[in-house]
């Protein structure tokens, strides 16, 4: 229980946000239920399933075990951010297209993880696809078309960089 | 846009993806209403106790906390009790006793989720121990504590059931030249489904309407369940529409009915406000419907040179405290009788006895159809067993043994009608993929140098599709499913079904049926699933029933829709019916093709120019009534590597050839094989619930159950034979569950088959490194 609010100012997905918010409030419940960006789900309570993995200033977290008084002053990016002016991130075509993903559940934050391993890692291997989304549980696929879609990524935006100014 | 219809057989890419790869999803988690409360519940930290008081003035004390609700309270309404599908009962809350660690003691009513959390915190209940039995075992001995004293029958045995031929079983043992027999444990595991379960119950007092949004897999059931249950309070079922949202994951586990949802229920008809429950991680995975949990003993009777005669099992099934597993009613057992599995038995005998302990209800499945895996592992395990103890080489053992493809339809001794099968194909293809021979000739090189190296196969044979109405119902339910298809006048299409994806495509699979059938593009096909108010009746999706019942009831609705289409079109192209031929999309007059009508165009006349005498529209349903199940099958293969020093167990490779029929989605298809390729490899390796003495729950969380990752999932290999489903309309068979149920087999017998020659014969999953490293210590290959 608690009576002090704290504000806090965090950008998602461009988007500055001012809100007074709980010291306690989980930032995947700042982003679920403040910004209604239900996108980022909830799998577990120990940090073990990644459903909830964002990126905060460019690094994959898992938004479940950050308070969103933590992400003051950051930059946050979440699924419904990966896809500009109507066109879907290479990311997701390669989900889509590979067949990675099954009820959805896991896919948002399985993209998100993906989408971080390529910023850092253009050209990953299959073992390193595979250790980048140890965090992120699927129960559905059996994982090998995720690795099939952040391959099929990995492989458009080599060929096709993201344009100037576009996805940080 | 592909304006093609594509039909069966074809890798159509998902319609369903375009929302989930947006994190635009709606699972029951995102919907939020106007004014809705949230409950939390308390939960007991005994496995059997007596309630002595329940303290709840410090929650009620909260801000924004509004009432907390008890088993005392509930009996008021005759809600403390409900029934479960097994005629059973199972405690909402309980009055007095608790009866497993995590069971529901209490609901907090609060404004907010976290001070619904606060509430839970603040709730003091006083408990007196009790004496806890968490083997069935003991549960079954002279003096044990009977944890069931609200029933007449003071026992904690909760039925017996048997099937075959015990005396010829008998016989045929007593003559047999070979006897095997094996205690086989099949730990506790859980679904584990991404998402738990959860729901919004929202009453509208002034019209007297319930509407629930829940993750279900089976939403007209529930319907029906809860116009039974609550039907003294005034709930109606034409008043009750069940939405089951975008779920993520079911597996068997968004089955039953959890305390939870009729606690939401019960309090929004109490305040008048929309009320959700979202339940954590770990009390799903503490307290909803466990699988598996079979003590089993088999026997096995063979002659000398191989030929199986006879099988005879006895199990012990652990229910937990309450029977709520959701078997067909005249299947305790569910489909365990499936258990003689791919060969040709001349006599079989088995029997089950249902036992309570204290421990959450048990008997949900895992990804399989009705106890089919515990089937399936048992005589996959025991083929091997005897073919090792011949000294036979396990795939020659299977090959002598296999029902033969021209007995088909096969008879089995315990009742089943197999409707298809080529068992000899499967195997021997799954052999050549992976290079049979070759791994033998390793294997023998290896273990001369004191590496460990195992192969393992599992060719099962499943049953699935629930169900033919003259044997199969849930709660007096026939398991028939359903489709009913509308076009537009623009040639549109809205398909509604009575089943429930979970993640399996159905927009895309049915969509392709009726693409298949009709010649209408899928992008022309919307289907809908989910909504009572919109969909007609059916049981739901589980046991792999969605294409053999459901997918049937599209092709015989889009069957039906063709019927009147011929009607129309021999009117608008002035021709006798008679002489009009059908090809993919449209109707045209025998020898001459250009005079035709399209679907399109016949769609449009249905409403702007349907001849006298019929009636305007094209729509149909259809209730399909399956005629038998199906039997999908197939062979499985592993490979693994055991490291000698830490008992660590590799899988190297895996394949698996599936025969599911014919196939509509051949992406989805594979799909649906790499997950439960998984689900088999996570209760062979890793995943298992145990309890201590007190019935302390091990295991709770994803901390303590692994569920594997990317990086223990080898990147299966798979393949196929075609063996359709002689009386499925589009002779397919279904491939949800079949990986689930084939591959923890392949992966035991492929350790097994690895350290045979130290003189191991059987471990029981999960084979952990800790319980290879023991036996290989005791035998001194390691220190
Ligand atoms: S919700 Fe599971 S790791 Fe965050
Ligand atoms: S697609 Fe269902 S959990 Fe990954």
């Amino acid at each position: 229980m608690s009576e002090v609010a704290s504000r806090i100012s965090v950008a998602v997905n461009g988007t500055a946000h001012h809100a007074e918010v709980e010291p306690r409030l989980l930032l995947v419940h700042f982003l679920r239920e403040v910004l209604s960006l239900t996108g980022t789900h909830i799998g577990c309570d120990t940090t073990n399933c990644g459903a909830c993995t964002v990126l905060m200033d460019g690094r994959p977290v898992k938004s479940c075990t950050i308070f969103a008084v933590q992400a003051d002053g950051r930059e946050v990016m979440t699924v419904e951010g990966l896809a500009r002016d109507g066109q879907l991130h290479p990311i997701q075509e390669g989900f889509h297209e590979q067949h990675g993903l099954q009820c959805g559940f896991c896919t948002p934050g399985m993209m998100m993880t993906g989408y971080a391993l390529l910023q850092r890692t253009p050209n990953p291997s299959e073992a390193e696809i595979r250790w980048a989304i140890s965090g992120n549980l699927c129960r559905c696929t059996g994982y090998v078309n995720i690795v099939e879609a952040i391959k099929h990524a990995a492989e458009k935006m080599r060929s096709a960089p993201a344009p100037a100014g576009g996805r940080s | 846009m592909a304006t093609q219809a594509h039909g069966m057989g074809h890798a159509v890419k998902r319609k369903e993806d375009a929302r989930f790869i947006r994190g635009k999803g709606t699972y029951i988690d995102d919907i939020k209403l106007p004014g809705m409360l949230y409950l939390d519940i308390v939960r007991s930290p005994y496995a059997h106790a007596r309630i002595k008081a329940i303290h709840s003035e410090k929650a009620v004390a909260i801000p924004g906390v509004l009432a907390v609700i008890t088993g005392k309270d509930l009996d008021k309404y005759g809600l403390a009790w409900m029934p479960t599908l097994m005629s059973d009962r199972q405690m909402v809350l309980p009055i007095d006793t608790v009866l497993y660690q995590s069971q529901e003691v209490a609901a907090v009513l609060a404004t907010e989720r976290y001070i619904a959390a606060d509430g839970v915190a603040a709730v003091e209940v006083e408990y007196e121990p009790l004496p806890v039995v968490v083997d069935p075992r003991k549960a079954l001995e002279p003096g044990a504590p009977i944890l069931r004293q609200d029933r007449e029958h003071k026992s904690n045995h909760i039925w017996h059931w048997e099937v075959g031929d015990k005396a010829a079983a008998d016989t045929a043992f007593r003559e047999a030249a070979v006897k095997v027999k094996q205690d086989i444990y099949i730990p506790r595991i859980h679904v584990s489904s991404i998402e738990t379960c959860g729901c919004i119950a929202r009453w509208e007092p002034v019209e007297g309407k319930l509407t629930l949004w829940m993750t279900t897999q089976a939403p007209h059931a529930i319907r029906t369940v809860v116009a039974l249950v609550a039907g003294h309070l005034g709930l109606a079922e034409h008043k009750i529409r069940v939405i089951a949202p975008d779920i993520g994951g079911g597996f068997g586990g968004k089955v039953p009915v959890y305390p939870g949802y009729v606690l939401a229920v019960a309090a929004s008809v109490l305040t008048g406000k929309p009320v959700k429950w979202i339940e954590d991680r770990m009390e799903n995975m503490q307290a909803d419907s466990f699988a598996r949990d079979y003590h089993i003993t088999a026997e096995l009777a063979a002659q000398k040179d191989g030929t199986l005669t006879a099988l005879r099992v006895k199990t012990i099934a652990d229910h937990g405290a309450f029977d709520a597993a959701a078997n067909p009613s005249k299947f305790p057992a569910g489909l365990f009788s499936i258990c003689t599995g791919s060969y040709d038995f001349k006599s079989a005998f088995a029997e089950v006895d249902g036992v309570y302990t204290n421990k959450p209800p048990g008997g949900i499945a895992y990804r399989c159809s009705f106890r089919v895996t515990e089937a399936s592992y048992m005589i996959e395990r025991m083929a091997d067993i005897v073919a090792h103890e011949l000294g036979m080489d396990p795939a020659e053992f299977r090959l002598k043994n296999f029902i033969p493809p021209e007995a088909f339809p096969y008879q089995s001794p315990l009742g089943w009608t197999y409707d298809s099968g080529n068992y000899q194909a499967a195997l021997r293809k799954a052999m050549e993929k992976i290079g049979y021979a070759d791994l033998r000739r390793e294997q023998a090189e290896k273990r001369k140098r004191g590496e460990l190296m195992g192969i393992g196969i599992s060719s099962f044979t499943e049953i699935v599709g629930a169900g033919p109405s003259h044997t199969f119902d849930i709660l007096g339910l026939k398991m028939f499913d359903s489709a009913e298809i509308r076009i537009h006048p623009t040639g549109k299409v809205v398909a509604r079904f009575g089943t429930k994806s979970q993640g399996q495509g159905h927009e895309t699979t049915y969509a392709q049926i009726i693409a298949h059938e009709l010649g209408i593009p899928e992008d022309d096909i919307v289907v809908e699933e989910g909504d009572t108010d919109t969909a007609p009746y059916g049981l739901g999706t589980y046991a792999s029933r969605s294409t053999p019942v459901a997918g049937a009831a599209g092709a015989m609705a889009a069957r039906k829709i063709r019927d009147k289409a011929r009607k129309i079109a021999a009117h608008l192209l002035e021709a006798h019916e008679d002489d009009l031929a059908w090809e993919r999309g449209k109707f045209y007059v025998k020898g001459s093709p250009d005079r035709a009508k399209t679907i399109q165009e016949i769609a449009f006349a249905a409403y702007t120019n349907h001849p006298q005498g019929l009636e305007a529209g094209l729509e149909a349903v259809s209730y399909y009534d399956p005629p038998n199940l199906t039997f999908p099958f197939g062979s499985y293969i592993c490979v693994v590597d055991i490291d000698n020093g830490t008992g660590e167990v590799k899988i190297r490779r895996f394949v698996a050839v599936d025969d599911c029929g014919n196939i509509i989605n051949p992406m989805i298809v594979e799909g649906q094989i790499h997950g439960g390729l998984t689900m088999g490899l996570a209760p062979a390796l890793y995943e298992e619930i145990t309890y201590d003495e007190d019935g302390n729950i091990r295991g709770g969380s994803f901390m303590d159950y692994l569920l594997p990752t990317a990086v223990e999932t080898p990147r299966w290999e798979t393949d196929k034979t075609t063996t359709p489903s002689p009386h499925h309309p589009l002779g397919a068979k279904g491939v949800g569950e079949s990986a689930t149920v084939g591959a923890p087999a392949a992966i035991a017998n492929a350790v097994i088959d690895a350290l045979w020659h130290l003189g191991v014969r059987h471990l029981d999953i999960p084979i952990t490194p800790w319980k290879v490293w023991k036996v290989l210590r005791e035998r001194g290959v390691t220190e």
